[in-house]
């Protein structure tokens, strides 16, 4: 007879979740707190450039984006694999200089806008880094005739340049 | 009266639901952040005839990049990207008054009163701003990489004399300017005066390529 009763059929230790919600909340909180939602698919594809001068766009709704770049891969079937320029959702399939669509582009940016914020518009462009600067230069004279004039040349901090 | 029981919620399946949350959130939205070189475009002129402005030669640095990205800076074929930065700065500041660097103009800039010891007790700084202008012009053919690249080297080099200056008299980093401080936002744009992002970009045009 032992002294010490042996527990019998316990099996395995539950483990007290009474805290996991607690810590998922948190993750969630700190995702929803730091990311931003996406809003467009971006069809084409971006590597953006590294550069050392970058500032941060602070007011966001203030900021439209054009992106240039060659279609996505599963987008090169249809419209090959020539750099392209991204408004919103659409990709613009144009030959020569896409000045039309980017003013419509512009006034309908424009429009979204409150009155008072109408002048400080922002382009951002966001262009793969090996695009040549003839599909960059349609494009802001096109900007320029539209007059949104304030663009943004969208980079990535470049961490190693700092120290120079 | 029979004391009751405190029922418990069950609260097991609240783990789940936040979970779904959190995979909700972590698909439909991205964490990338807005970052890049902010510029001003040229307004297109009114009349569409080329105006002549007259600008004194030694007044002006053209920046070519060729389609082999090669640069061209002020005449000298094979400027490095690295070196641009120094090139630029001792362009706008003309520390030996070069007579081929640009001409400089005395001027009154007013600065928040009392803001450093080393201006006068009105504030006003009187010094030599640079009239030089930087010209930008590439090929259709060049990459947008190097072009940016080259911006960036060009917006660092003003970046630089402005927080030279700010170290000077203020103390302070030029980047650490608060904006939202009336002082602070004088102060910045003060300086801004002091030494302009002169930097043009020329009309588009095709540029040979020098092989």
């Amino acid at each position: 007879m032992s002294k010490f009763k042996r527990k019998k059929g316990q099996g395995a230790q539950k483990i007290n979740t009474s805290s996991l919600p607690d810590i998922i909340f948190m993750l969630l909180f700190f995702f929803m707190v730091s990311t931003t939602m996406r809003e467009t698919e971006v069809q084409v594809q971006i590597t953006p450039t590294e550069v050392s001068e970058v500032k941060k766009l602070e007011q966001k709704s203030l900021v439209s984006y054009i992106y240039i770049g060659r279609p996505a891969k599963h987008l090169q079937g249809l419209y090959g694999s020539e750099p392209m320029i991204q408004m919103n959702d659409k990709l613009v399939n144009e030959e020569g200089i896409p000045t039309e669509s980017v003013q419509d582009f512009v006034l309908s940016e424009r429009e979204n806008l409150p009155e008072i914020d109408k002048p400080k518009m922002v382009m951002s462009l966001r262009i793969d880094q090996d695009i040549p600067m003839g599909k960059v230069d349609d494009v802001k004279q096109a900007l320029r005739r539209a007059k949104a004039l304030i663009i943004n040349y969208s980079a990535r901090k470049d961490y190693e340049d700092e120290g120079r | 009266m029979a004391k009751r029981e405190l029922q418990e919620i069950n609260a097991g399946s609240m783990a789940d639901i936040a979970f779904l949350l959190l995979i909700f959130f972590l698909v439909a939205t991205t964490m990338d952040v807005d970052t890049g070189l902010t510029r001003l475009l040229p307004p297109i002129p009114e009349d569409e005839q080329e105006q002549e402005v007259k600008v004194n030669k030694r007044n002006v640095l053209v920046v070519l990049i060729n389609r082999n990205d090669q640069l061209m800076v002020g005449g000298e074929f094979g400027t490095r990207v690295d070196q641009l930065k120094e090139i630029t700065m001792e362009f706008f500041t003309n520390p030996n008054n070069d007579p081929t660097l640009p001409e400089k103009e005395t001027k009154e800039i007013e600065f928040p009163p009392g803001s450093s010891p080393l201006l006068p007790p009105d504030g006003v700084w009187r010094g030599q701003v640079s009239k030089g202008v930087i010209s930008l012009q590439n090929d259709r053919s060049t990459t947008y990489q190097q072009y940016l690249k080259v911006q960036n080297e060009l917006v660092a080099a003003v970046n630089q004399l402005r927080q030279d200056f700010c170290k000077l008299y203020f103390d302070k980093d030029y980047e650490d300017l608060n904006m939202n401080n009336t002082t602070e936002k004088e102060i910045a744009e003060a300086i801004r005066d002091v030494y302009k992002m002169n930097i043009s970009e020329a009309e588009p045009k095709n540029i040979g390529g020098l092989n």
